[in-house]
Formats: structure tokens, C-alpha cells, sequence
């Protein structure tokens, strides 16, 4: 609308705007992401890169060394997320509740505290939950000793079927005050005129969030679960940092982040293989794929927006 | 009105909820904390008391100083951070104001284009990445992480700051068309400092993200010149892993800058979410 010359014109000034950014962001972001969907379809023989197709998706889904460990990370990156839709989820849904209270004093502490975990990376939360739970330390059987329930602890992070859920419900404690800023916004721009309606109709307290402010929050609620989802798929960090890349016990936290590494750099007496590597990584853009076109398509198109 | 929410009881109970939850969310760091400045012996004689005249120590932050070069780190961390923040909100601003002020063909295309890297991660392309580093000399330079955050950065970055400049006065930048001002002044001298609120909640929202990577420092930049903070605490603590009063010192360190940017600019990251910045 602004300017408009003759018609063939090319407006220099837009290209020099936009060229930096799609330069920056085509060449270390678009192309590598297609170079590594291209790569998963070679090989190394000798020195030399040869083409072979598909055949590393059927060693990934057909040999049983590989099939066995790709389903168990992508089995245990699924109950990973469960558990961060079942806990953090809801969890921050009802801080970010409590805090839109109205007249509610001391909000922005509580905000602001409960946000900390959240600002600190994955190898002080790692760490530091590794030696709160350890049996060395004593702080966890300790606390459990004062409530009267010592006989429920357990080394944890030390137990395979106990591991991944802790190591889930860590990474639920760092990222809760995510779910609850969103929410907690969504909250905020409700309109007081529907809250008062509604109290003039004597829906009030439980009811009135159940009936009223739920429906509301519906489509934040739909884009936490697929924020959650892309970031669960790619997790890593602290996985890697609570039990290094062998994601131990047994592979029992062994999740696509870290299955990846492991084939891309080896561990112990495997050598890394870049082209198993991105097999993978390619399977993981599949799988995170399809969460973002059934939240896109099946979720979201689907979702009543209400304009204020 | 109001009885529901005034009634006492429901005060009480909402004050009672969120102080659980605080003490869920600090205690972790607030045990790290204290128990860096005990002697060994008192770490595990009662890791929950406050270090007194007697069991107070420095020893593990003495390690920590002589054997890490903690400073170092620090430093590249802050290169690389600033680097990248820099270049995020310079570029993604050009190309939001590009998208959000000019009618051209494909400019939807192109704004589509750009923030497809909203949802994609960035680390699916590792492989790829990393062989291009290598090709091209960048590997094991502080440059690498710079350009990948930069390029990961860059998507949300345009998105946010499109919206932003959409609200900027068309009678302002049509002013300044008239009064001979290039295209290129109107956006570094009339827009720019308009939206420097959201140019602001960009930077946060990036700040915390790239501070705290570890998985690009671990692929691209794991020499010792240029580890980050986070990568050469992560490493340290590896190798001092039955040295409790090193390990707490360390995680204490690598926890104060982090607390220290949260101080500074928690009221712009907080309110950089709730204006909806992100929905």
C-alpha cells in the first residue's frame, strides 16, 4: 500500500530487509533439516557416501538390535508426555487459577517464585534433583522419615521402573511455571462483564472457573499441550544430564533425544554413525510431524475462538 | 457480591496452595545453595541446617575456581548469548518490518516460510549441521552457536515483531516519507524505537534458552576455549562427582548469573507473557 512505482520495479529496499533473516535462518536451519532427511538415505562404505534408499529405515524398524532400543525410546518418550499432560498440565492450570483471583495479595511473588525452576538449565535441575534423591545424601529419606513414610523410599533414579517417571516428574517441577504464565494470561483477559454475568446468575467459586473460565482458556490449554508435545520430542538435556548418554538404568530413560546422540556419536565400543543418525532424527520430525497437524488440523480448526 | 471470593476461608486456602507450591519450586535451589558453604562433614551430618560458625566452608568453591576455568565459560556464555540476541532482533526486525509494512508477491508465503521454524526444532537437523560446521571451519567456534541460535531464534522472533509493527501509525512513517526520509531511516529512526517493548520480550523470551543449552555446545563447541557455562559446569561435574563440596559450589555458581538475569528482567518477561505475546 505505501509505495507503489512502476510496476517492474524491484523495491530494493525490501529484499535488503528481508535477505539477512531467510539467509540466517534457510541455511543453518531449512537446509541442514532437508540435508538430514537426504542423509538418512545414504550410507558409508569405505570412505565413500552411497545411495541406498530406504534401507536404514529397515534396519531401524526391522533389525531387532535397532527396532528394540527405537521403540523403547519412543515408548518412553510417550509416557514422558503423559505424564507432563497429566501433572504439569493440570497442575499449572490450577496455580495460574488460584493467582487470577482478584484482590489476591502477594500474586507477583508467587508468580515470580514459581517461575524460577524454570529459568534454570537442565544440568543444575539434573543435577541438583540427582542429589536430593540420592540415598548417600539422605535429604529424600529423610523428609519421608519426618512425615512417617520412609518405608516408600527408594533410589529412584537408580530403579528402572522407577527412573523415568522421577526423571519426568523433575522435568514437570522445572517447567510448571510455563502452563501457568499462559494460562494465567488467558485468565486475565477475560472480560469482567461474562464474570459478573455469571455471579448475577449465581455461578460463582468452582463453578463459575469449571463452567465459564474453561471453555475460555480452551485454545491456551490446546497450544500448551502442543508446546508440550514439540518439546518432549526433542528433549535431551536432562536426561543427559541426570544419567549421561546411556540414559541408564538399562535404557530405561532412554528417550529419542538420547537414542539419537548415542547413534550419532557412539558410546562405548559403537562407533557414531551420522547417516543411522539421521534415520532417526527423521523419524523424530515424523513423529513431531503428526502431533502438529493433529493438534492444526484436528484440535485447533475445531476449537470455538470467542472474540472479546 | 463477591461473597465467593471474599469468603476468608478461600483466602487462606489459595494462600495456603501457593506457599506449598513455592516451597516445592525454591526448596531444591535453597538445599543446593546452603549446603555449597558447609565443610564435607556437615553436608551429610544435617543437609538441612543453615552453615553455621562451625560448619561454614569455602573449600568447595576454592576447587571449583582453582580447577574450572569458571571464568572463561562465563564469558563465552555471554558472547554467545549477546551475539545471538543481537543478531536475532536485528535481522528478525528487519524482516518483520519487511513483512508487516510492504505489499509484494509472496509476502504471505514468506511469512509462512519463516515461521514454519516456530514448531520445527532446530536439533532435527544436528547431522546436517554439524557436517556443514565442519566443512566450513566453524566447528569449535563460538560463531557456530551464535549463528544456530540465530537461526532458531529468528522464526518466533519475526512473528512477535510483525504483530507489533503492524500497530505502528501509518501517519507517522507516511510523515516522515515526506519530510525525504529513505525507507531504511524510517524503519532504523521511526520504527525501531517504537516497538523497543517487544523488542525486549523477544530478547527475554531467547535470553533463558541459549543461557541454558547444552545439547549444540555438546555437538558444535565442546573444546575447552570456547565451552559455555552450562556445558563446562555439566563437564566439571562429571569429573568431580564424589567431591560433594565442589559439585554444590558449581551448581551454585552456574545458578547466580541465571538468578542474576531473572532479577533484572523477570518484570519484562513476565509481562512480555501476559500480554499475550505469545498465543
Amino acid at each position: 500500500m505505501t509505495d507503489r512505482p512502476g510496476k517492474s520495479k524491484i523495491r530494493w529496499h525490501i529484499v535488503v530487509f528481508l535477505a539477512p533473516a531467510v539467509l540466517v535462518y534457510t541455511a543453518v536451519m531449512i537446509y541442514p533439516l532437508f540435508n538430514t532427511l537426504r542423509l538418512s538415505l545414504f550410507t558409508e562404505v569405505g570412505n565413500d557416501r552411497v545411495f541406498v534408499g530406504l534401507q536404514n529405515f529397515r534396519t531401524l524398524f526391522g533389525n531387532p538390535n535397532w527396532s528394540g532400543q527405537f521403540w523403547n525410546a519412543l515408548g518412553n518418550n510417550f509416557w514422558f508426555f503423559i505424564i507432563h499432560m497429566l501433572v504439569q498440565n493440570p497442575i499449572g492450570i490450577a496455580l495460574a487459577a488460584i493467582l487470577s483471583h482478584p484482590r489476591l495479595r502477594f500474586a507477583g511473588f508467587y508468580r515470580s517464585a514459581i517461575f524460577i525452576p524454570t529459568i534454570l538449565s537442565f544440568v543444575i535441575v539434573g543435577f541438583a534433583w540427582k542429589l536430593i534423591l540420592s540415598p548417600i545424601w539422605g535429604i529424600a529419606p529423610g523428609m519421608l522419615d519426618a512425615v512417617g513414610l520412609k518405608s516408600l523410599y527408594a533410589p529412584w533414579l537408580g530403579k528402572q521402573e522407577y527412573a523415568l517417571t522421577t526423571l519426568a516428574l523433575v522435568s514437570v517441577w522445572q517447567f510448571v511455571g510455563i502452563p501457568m504464565m499462559l494460562i494465567y494470561a488467558a485468565l486475565l483477559s477475560i472480560p469482567d462483564e461474562i464474570l459478573e454475568a455469571a455471579e448475577v446468575e449465581g455461578i460463582t467459586g468452582f463453578a463459575a472457573f469449571w463452567k465459564i473460565k474453561l471453555p475460555l482458556i480452551l485454545p491456551s490449554i490446546g497450544i500448551i499441550s502442543v508446546l508440550t508435545f514439540v518439546a518432549n520430542f526433542n528433549a535431551f538435556d536432562l536426561i543427559y544430564a541426570a544419567q549421561g548418554a546411556l540414559a541408564g538404568p538399562d535404557f530405561s530413560t532412554d528417550i529419542l533425544g538420547t537414542f539419537m546422540y548415542r547413534t550419532f556419536f557412539g558410546f562405548q565400543l559403537q562407533l557414531g554413525d551420522p547417516h543411522m543418525g539421521s534415520t532417526i532424527a527423521s523419524a523424530m520430525f515424523a513423529v513431531i510431524l503428526v502431533g502438529v497437524c493433529v493438534y492444526l488440523f484436528g484440535i485447533q480448526s475445531r476449537m470455538r475462538r470467542y472474540q472479546f | 457480591m463477591n461473597r465467593a471470593r471474599q469468603n476468608p476461608l478461600n483466602t487462606a486456602a489459595a494462600h495456603g496452595a501457593l506457599i506449598l507450591y513455592t516451597l516445592i519450586a525454591l526448596f531444591p535451589v535453597f538445599v543446593i545453595v546452603i549446603n555449597s558453604f558447609k565443610t564435607r562433614k556437615a553436608i551429610f551430618r544435617d543437609p538441612m541446617a543453615l552453615p553455621d560458625t562451625d560448619s561454614f566452608s569455602l573449600i568447595g568453591y576454592q576447587t571449583v575456581l582453582k580447577q574450572g576455568d569458571f571464568f572463561l565459560y562465563f564469558q563465552n556464555s555471554m558472547i554467545v548469548t549477546v551475539g545471538s540476541l543481537f543478531f536475532i532482533l536485528l535481522f528478525g526486525a528487519m524482516a518483520a518490518f519487511a513483512l508487516a509494512e510492504y505489499r509484494f508477491r509472496g509476502n504471505l508465503i514468506m511469512g509462512l516460510y519463516l515461521a514454519l521454524g516456530i514448531m520445527i526444532p532446530i536439533r532435527i537437523g544436528t547431522v546436517a549441521i554439524l557436517e556443514m560446521m565442519v566443512q566450513t571451519g566453524l566447528v569449535n567456534t563460538l560463531w557456530a552457536l551464535i549463528l544456530v541460535y540465530t537461526a532458531q531464534g529468528l522464526p518466533l522472533a519475526v512473528f512477535i515483531l510483525s504483530e507489533f509493527m503492524r500497530q505502528v501509525s501509518d501517519d507517522l512513517k507516511n510523515a516522515g516519507r515526506i519530510d525525504g526520509l529513505s525507507e531504511y531511516r524510517i524503519f532504523f529512526r521511526l520504527v525501531l524505537p517504537l516497538v523497543r517493548p517487544a523488542m525486549a520480550t523477544v530478547a527475554v523470551f531467547n535470553m533463558i534458552p541459549i543461557w541454558n543449552d547444552l545439547w549444540f555446545p555438546l555437538i558444535l563447541a565442546p573444546a575447552e576455549e570456547v565451552k559455555t557455562l552450562t556445558l563446562g559446569s555439566q563437564v566439571f561435574i562429571g569429573q568431580f562427582v564424589t567431591d560433594w563440596n565442589a559439585v554444590l559450589s558449581a551448581l551454585s555458581l552456574a545458578i547466580l548469573p541465571v538468578m542474576a538475569l531473572y532479577v533484572i528482567f523477570s518484570r519484562q518477561l513476565i509481562r512480555g507473557i501476559t500480554s499475550g505475546a505469545v498465543k
